[in-house]
């Protein structure tokens, strides 16, 4: 086969594959155009779920607009302490040696290959047996649980990468060690931290299972619970439709000028 | 060195979220409801026909759905890693993005579109569904191995006489074995335990392991929901010993 012509069967099978990736978030985005409840139901187009949104009106819409709240305060309270512990726990795997250090990396690895029904079902059992309060603090020390490795994994990276006599100097030219923290491993760690950080986000916006079993019974209801506990009624809220499509164009259009900005900055290397 | 010790906060925290809860699921399997020792929890497992029979079709949906994502996703990986077939990074981003669109709204427009196209929804729907869900977590790691790998082995068996098709089978595949095997593993295990997403595009038609737990759960049958916990756990446990490699990689790269 001649070169172009693998070269355009390759592009062709890769857009393909995106359509098909693409498909149901397309079909989200057309149908936020129009107020049918079930989605393939065209009743003529209007921006009146938007406005909605916007504006709180709608059956169920402050529902929502409150399930996006506890779902936003959940993901950044459960990354941000995932990446307070995860940092210090990176640090001091890295200064270990031998058995304790296998055992803590081991340790850290049970999360991630924990599959997330696992590691529900087992706290449920493990703050019903405290008799712990399920709710919102449940839910976020859960999330931790699940976030944590993610940031370890990150930053232990930047540690192996930096040259360690850097922090020693710091400390023999006279700066306390709260100092040559601030001054000179923060700013090291600082990439691996963050990657370590949007993961564990992105990772608890997503989260299904886990919530779904801590979050005990006060009726607390993140996004991907209040979906859950929507299409099992049968009827999904129709202003998800909006939220979604609103979603994914921020993300494409994020995505899109990192890119261009990491683009640009290869260029002038 | 005391700064060994910083490590620690976390040590006690895994100590208590991590493995007490796991040690309960285990108590929790072999315990009776009036607290006394029981096999009969496990023993279910092998004998109940109804857990059996879910056991045995979520393990067979499970492998399809691998190997449906193993069949699309490598030519996707290997095309987004030869720089002479895809020269923007972007598409390979393209590949993740659906990620960031909560998996539930996702598999709910899945099961509208199969709704309004007419199809039944079942084993058709669910497979097509996972697919759809699981496809990125196979591209990525087979694409960061081939991306990582170095171009001149390929190319050298190419200059020793070798057709394209053998250059691929016997140096680029061995080679990106690990990348594989870590893509099995992120899409194998959810796909035995998820439950919402089989739910939804079978309306309840098709029962998954993980939906077997939950429903155990639901009906404060806890014993028997940690015995099925603990099986999948062993299960687990079991796929982590298999050869991967370099399979642990979770450098971030540029999201």
């Amino acid at each position: 086969m001649t070169y172009t012509g693998k070269k355009i069967i390759s592009q062709a099978y890769l857009w393909f594959v995106l359509a098909l990736l693409y498909a149901p978030i397309i079909f989200i985005g057309i149908f936020s155009f129009t107020e049918a409840k079930s989605m393939g139901n065209w009743t003529g187009f209007t921006t009146q779920l938007y406005t909605n949104l916007f504006t709180g009106s709608g059956r169920s819409t402050s529902a929502l607009i409150q399930a996006i709240q506890t779902t936003l305060i959940i993901a950044l309270v459960a990354a941000a302490a995932a990446t307070l512990l995860g940092t210090l726990a990176a640090i001091g795997i890295y200064n270990m040696r031998g058995k304790r250090k296998k055992t803590i990396e081991f340790m850290n690895n049970i999360p991630l290959v924990n599959p997330d029904i696992i590691t529900g079902v087992s706290l449920f059992l493990l703050f019903t047996l405290l008799h712990f309060t399920q709710g919102y603090l449940s839910v976020i020390i859960a999330h931790i649980t699940f976030c944590t490795p993610y940031v370890v994994l990150n930053v232990i990276p930047r540690l192996t990468q930096m040259n360690p006599n850097i922090y020693e100097a710091a400390l023999d030219l006279g700066a306390k060690p709260g100092l040559a923290l601030r001054k000179v491993l923060l700013p090291e760690l600082y990439p691996g931290m963050l990657t370590g950080f949007i993961l564990a986000f992105t990772m608890s916006l997503d989260d299904f299972a886990v919530t779904f079993f801590t979050r005990g019974s006060v009726g607390l209801e993140t996004l991907s619970t209040y979906i859950y506990a929507d299409s099992r009624k049968g009827g999904l809220t129709p202003e998800l439709k909006p939220l979604m499509t609103i979603i994914f164009l921020l993300i494409l259009v994020v995505l899109i000028i990192v890119n261009i900005r990491t683009i640009k900055n290869n260029k002038t290397k | 060195m005391k700064r060994s010790k910083w490590a620690l906060p976390y040590f006690i925290f895994l100590v208590l979220f991590v493995l007490l809860p796991l040690i309960i699921i285990a108590v929790y399997a072999f315990r009776a409801t009036d607290g006394t020792f029981t096999m009969s929890n496990i023993s279910a497992f092998f004998t109940k026909p109804t857990i059996v029979k879910t056991f045995w079709r979520s393990m067979e949906i499970a492998v399809e759905n691998t190997l449906i994502c193993l069949l699309i996703g490598y030519p996707v990986a290997f095309i987004l890693a030869d720089k002479n077939l895809n020269k923007s990074a972007f598409t390979a981003i393209l590949f993740i993005l659906p990620m960031w669109i909560n998996a539930l709204m996702r598999t709910i427009a899945t099961a509208e579109i199969f709704h309004a196209a007419g199809l039944p929804l079942g084993r058709g729907s669910l497979l097509f569904g996972m697919a759809y869900d699981y496809l990125p977590f196979m591209i990525y790691p087979i694409y960061t191995v081939l991306n990582k790998m170095d171009k001149s082995y390929s190319e050298a068996a190419r200059d020793l006489g070798a057709s394209s098709f053998k250059a691929f089978t016997k140096v680029t595949l061995p080679l990106s074995l690990p990348g594989i095997m870590s893509g099995i593993m992120m899409v194998f295990m959810p796909t035995v335990s998820t439950f919402a997403v089989a739910e939804i595009l079978t309306r309840n038609k098709i029962q998954l392991f993980g939906s077997l737990i939950n429903e155990q759960f639901n009906n404060m049958m806890w014993g028997q929901g940690a015995a099925l916990s603990l099986i999948m756990l062993v299960i687990v446990g079991l796929t982590t010993l298999l050869p991967t490699g370099e399979a642990e990689e979770t450098e971030g790269g540029t999201i």
